[in-house]
């Protein structure tokens, strides 16, 4: 566990806390990513506020290079693993109606068992690829 | 103002994900790879989000709206039915092959990388195709 970076992932996820929370309180939106992006991309209603919603997500990395000099993080190498590794997390979070954002932070904080399931089975699914192909 | 709350959310969210490393794929796998060198901070990250929404949640809940809305938008589904249990398997399965969700991999298009692009739109890409084809 030499990697483990306890003080980074708290603050870290207390700030991802804090965004799901501010579009809860201000727009009484559920945040999750993966359904507001497709909504946005795919249905007419209410484009402007999922628009902002994805442009600060874009904007994050760069500010937080202006704070954080040395920040870096590798990325994905452009591949057909890649593709299908991507193709599946669509078509996935669309069936199951979320991603790690609006059932692992938003529906289990406000203890939705829908959203309890699909966070056990997504995690014990992404654990079985992860520890089987690496 | 309902642009900048929505653009705040997005950036703190974002900044959440990129100051706890969760927007890359190594430190990600690295939590869901239980044969290798554990790192469990990705449990850590989830820990810390939870605690402030949790809290935050049955604090404001029960007002009657959101400051800047006529009314709150939560799910109305309430059955753990065959499309929420496929779905999450197939998602997992694909976010333990590269180690990336949504939210990481829309955060690093900043990063002008070419694999994360070609991620973001195979992921489009599942989105429509899901619409097309519902499991029942």
């Amino acid at each position: 566990m030499e990697n483990f970076t306890p003080v980074s992932a708290l603050i870290g996820g207390a700030l991802i806390g804090l965004g799901t929370l501010l579009l809860l309180v201000g727009l009484g939106r559920i945040a999750g990513i993966s359904g507001i992006t497709s909504t946005l991309l795919f249905q007419k209603e209410d484009k402007l506020w999922r628009l902002a919603f994805v442009l600060g997500l874009v904007a994050g990395p760069l500010l937080t290079t202006l704070f954080y000099k040395d920040f870096s993080y590798s990325t994905p190498e452009l591949s057909p693993f890649t593709l299908a590794a991507g193709l599946l997390v669509g078509l996935g979070t669309a069936w199951g109606s979320g991603c790690t954002s609006g059932h692992g932070v938003c529906g289990i904080g406000r203890f939705s068992p829908r959203s309890l399931a699909a966070t056990l089975v997504f995690m014990l699914f992404g654990v079985l690829a992860a520890s089987l192909l690496f | 103002m309902k642009l900048l709350i929505a653009f705040l959310a997005g950036l703190l969210m974002s900044v959440g994900m990129a100051i706890s490393k969760m927007i890359d794929p190594q430190k990600v796998l690295a939590f869901l790879d239980l044969s290798g060198d554990w790192d469990p901070s990705l449990a850590l990250v989830m820990a810390g989000a939870l605690a402030v929404y949790s809290v935050g949640y049955r604090l404001f809940i029960h007002k009657p709206a959101p400051l800047f809305d006529k009314q709150f938008y939560l799910p109305t589904a309430r059955y753990i039915d065959k499309p929420l249990l496929i779905g999450a398997a197939v998602f997992g399965l694909g976010w333990g092959m590269v180690g990336y969700c949504p939210g990481p991999a829309i955060s690093a298009l900043s990063s002008g990388s070419s694999g994360t692009l070609g991620f973001v739109l195979a992921m489009v890409a599942g989105w429509f195709v899901a619409r097309k084809l519902k499991i029942s």
